[in-house]
């Protein structure tokens, strides 16, 4: 299933028609709130945390110009050879390179967002290259020829019962089972034999340490280490936000990030990647190579509050907590990153023309806010993108695509609202008449009207009562000013 | 984002009221009722004829230019160094959070927000009210406004307030704290979705028992009502001034005066 952005509404719309997914999400959703709350007991703690990861997060990117360099120094020191590519298109055709220089054509994948985001599988796959998920849930999302659902958990969107006839239809003898270890053992037994003749490992990255030159990753399942130490090359890509000053900073980062995401106090494996394999040891890769990704973050990096987009740690718990998300699914945004974050990153990424329904997809309900391990002013983000989508004045428009979505007519509207609202007098006059009419507003049809009937204007105003009273009884300890 | 705590002052002589457009167009007995209980307390109620809307319908749409301009007008009818009460955390959010993010040096813009009270936290932190239950046994229900919840961190007043009332049982419903689906023009421009969240909290709150559901916030309250009357379903939502007024003072409701 291939979704795009531009075709929000209706993907949204046949997602909430769907029973399936609507109870998958629902019971997902809930169960990831819940593992969070078992760690995150103590607000006052979460929320002197949040502050320090908050911080650490700010000051990076306050000097990532100079972090990033020393990054670069530090890697190229430790033997990681560093490249830079500030579009999609730039950064497969490097990866592709690589593997083309080692001669490879079997590739092993950990986990990887931004590999998602430069749309790497099918780059390699069109030139012949197998590239296969090592991720339980993006291995079940490739082979069912989709895309992740969600950052942390990729194939959330499907139940066991899909599962189980997913493998029964797409791996050779294998029978029709819902026992969720059976299968895991399944997925397992496919992915071994892959990484015995690997000629390359791809990962993502969760934090480049600048003063040591060092690569985190944190996983679960113990394929980001195959995928980054079996095969004889590594390459490890990312986007340029993830770059921390200090190895310090790790240990905050990594406790919220696990607590926040997945509701683990640590994750199964955390790996810390400082260069290839040494004369003097056994195994490691040949080469270590990292592959910085631009796509579209210098325009969020160069405006101070759109800034805050790239303190994002990629957790997910604002996808989590979002009422939205949690009804209509991944798949409906037709983005890489879904879910509020989604939102936020996505107009820089694809441009604000080609996302113009995404920062209106939210109730600005704050609970993607409440629960950032970094504190991204969510909701106040959206709306400073909404100003950006109807930006009049040309002179103002700092994205890419802003404006695009400015429509005359509701221009026009504001405007007129605008009007009223300082000028109490026709106000009064407008609201009483509305009053008068009361009978016919259920008369009036909009989209409102979905499930809902229209709230019917009370027969006079509250400021015409107080009015009335007002002249009958001057005595009343109230008044009118 | 943590909310700042926030230091309250004495108990005033004279507080302004900010009634809100909604419960100026929809809800007037919400205000009168929030009136009668202020009079009560021995405040004097002062209330600008001028107000219309706090702007932050233009603010949420992107239209800042629009929303700043009547932020303005609506500060500058409040002169004098008054507590304003205002009737909703969502319009309260707005004032208390985002006219800074609309003019982030305007004083007057400022101080008038920092004399911001939401109806609730005013009767409880202010008052120190104490509230005499003199109505039937019932058992309620709390809707909380994510503005107020997370912009001004009002929620757990109304829930305070109703428990000082003897004979009101307040129950629990599921998913509290999640949004009912209003969020101004987002109900209109994404409405199969909002018309999804809020057909889950209606069924949530009628789910819940209670014949009564209580809420600060008319724009959540025009929503679920909406929804429940669509369902043909009988239970409706009732502003926290109108229910503490009824249990409170059944003797003063507006028609009589």
């Amino acid at each position: 299933m291939h979704t795009s952005a531009q075709q929000f509404k209706p993907q949204a719309h046949d997602a909430l028609a769907n029973p399936v997914i609507r109870k998958n999400f629902r019971g997902a959703m809930d169960f990831l709130r819940n593992k969070r709350k078992g760690v995150i007991p103590d607000d006052a703690e979460f929320h002197a945390l949040q502050k320090v990861c908050e911080q650490i997060k700010q000051q990076c990117l306050a000097e990532l110009p100079e972090l990033l360099e020393q990054l670069e120094k530090n890697c190229l020191a430790n033997g990681i050879q560093v490249h830079w590519a500030e579009t999609p298109a730039e950064a497969n055709a490097i990866i592709n390179a690589l593997i083309d220089k080692h001669s490879g054509v079997d590739v092993v994948k950990g986990k990887s967002m931004v590999s998602e985001e430069i749309g790497l599988n099918d780059y390699l796959d069109a030139r012949g290259k197998s590239c296969i998920e090592t991720d339980m849930g993006e291995y079940i999302v490739q082979l069912a020829g989709e895309h992740p659902s969600h950052i942390i958990m990729p194939a959330i969107h499907k139940n066991a019962q899909e599962i189980g006839q997913l493998f029964h239809d797409k791996i050779e003898d294998t029978p029709f089972t819902t026992d969720v270890d059976t299968l895991i053992n399944i997925g397992r037994q496919q992915m071994r034999k892959r990484f015995e003749h690997a000629h390359i490992g791809i990962t993502g990255v969760n934090f480049a340490v600048a003063e040591t030159g060092t690569l985190c990753l944190v996983e679960n399942e113990g394929n980001g280490r195959l995928s980054s130490t079996a095969p004889p090359v590594h390459i490890a890509v990312t986007g340029i936000e993830k770059v921390v000053k200090y190895l310090a900073d790790v240990p905050p980062l990594l406790s919220l990030l696990t607590r926040s995401a997945t509701g683990q106090v640590i994750t199964t494996y955390f790996n810390m990647i400082s260069g290839p394999r040494k004369s003097d040891e056994k195994d490691g890769p040949e080469e270590v190579h990292l592959v910085l990704v631009d796509n579209g973050r210098t325009q969020a990096y160069a405006d101070e509050q759109f800034r805050a987009t790239l303190q994002c740690i990629r957790c997910g718990a604002c996808m989590n907590h979002c009422p939205v998300y949690t009804r209509i699914g991944g798949h409906a945004y037709g983005t890489v990153y879904p879910g509020p974050i989604g939102k936020i990153v996505s107009p820089h990424m694809l441009g604000m023309e080609n996302t113009q329904d995404l920062p209106t997809a939210s109730s600005l309900c704050g609970a993607c806010e409440e629960v950032c391990p970094v504190n991204i002013p969510i909701p106040t983000i959206l709306q400073r993108l909404r100003t950006q989508l109807n930006q009049g004045n040309a002179d103002k428009r700092t994205l890419r695509g802003a404006g695009s979505a400015r429509k005359a007519s509701e221009a026009m509207i504001w405007k007129v609202w605008r009007y009223l609202c300082v000028h109490p007098r026709l106000y009064r006059l407008a609201t009483q008449s509305v009053a008068r009419l009361r009978k016919l507003v259920p008369l009036v049809k909009s989209p409102w009207n979905q499930g809902r009937v229209s709230p019917k204007p009370a027969p006079k105003t509250l400021n015409e009562l107080l009015h009335k009273k007002g002249k009958t009884n001057a005595n009343k300890p109230w008044m009118i000013v | 984002m943590q909310i700042p705590v926030r230091c309250y002052p004495p108990k005033p002589d004279k507080v302004y009221l900010y009634g809100t457009c909604l419960v100026n167009s929809f809800a007037p007995e919400s205000g009168l009722d929030a009136i009668t209980l202020l009079q009560h307390q021995g405040i004097e109620v002062v209330y600008p004829a001028g107000q219309t809307c706090c702007g932050q319908p233009a603010f949420n749409s992107g239209y800042t230019d629009e929303a700043l301009a009547v932020a303005k007008a609506q500060a500058a009818l409040f002169p004098e160094p008054w507590p304003v009460v205002i009737l909703s955390g969502s319009c309260g959010g707005m004032m208390r959070k985002h006219y800074a993010h609309l003019a982030p040096n305007d004083e007057q813009l400022a101080e008038f927000a920092s004399r911001v009270y939401e109806f609730s936290e005013f009767l409880l932190h202010v008052l120190h009210i104490k509230l005499e239950d003199k109505g039937e046994s019932q058992q309620v229900t709390l809707h909380t406004s994510c503005a107020g919840r997370r912009e001004m961190g009002i929620h757990p007043y109304g829930e305070s307030l109703l428990r000082q009332l003897d004979k009101v049982e307040l129950l629990e419903h599921n998913y509290s704290t999640e949004c009912c689906g209003f969020g101004g023009t987002f109900a209109v421009k994404h409405s199969d979705i909002s018309a999804a969240m809020v057909e889950d909290k209606s069924r949530n709150l009628r789910e819940s028992g209670a014949s009564q559901f209580v809420s600060t916030d008319w724009g959540c309250m025009l929503n679920i009502n909406g929804a429940l009357e669509y369902q043909q379903q009988p239970l409706r939502g009732l502003h926290l001034a109108s229910y503490l007024r009824q249990r409170t003072l059944p003797e003063h409701s507006p028609e009589q005066e």
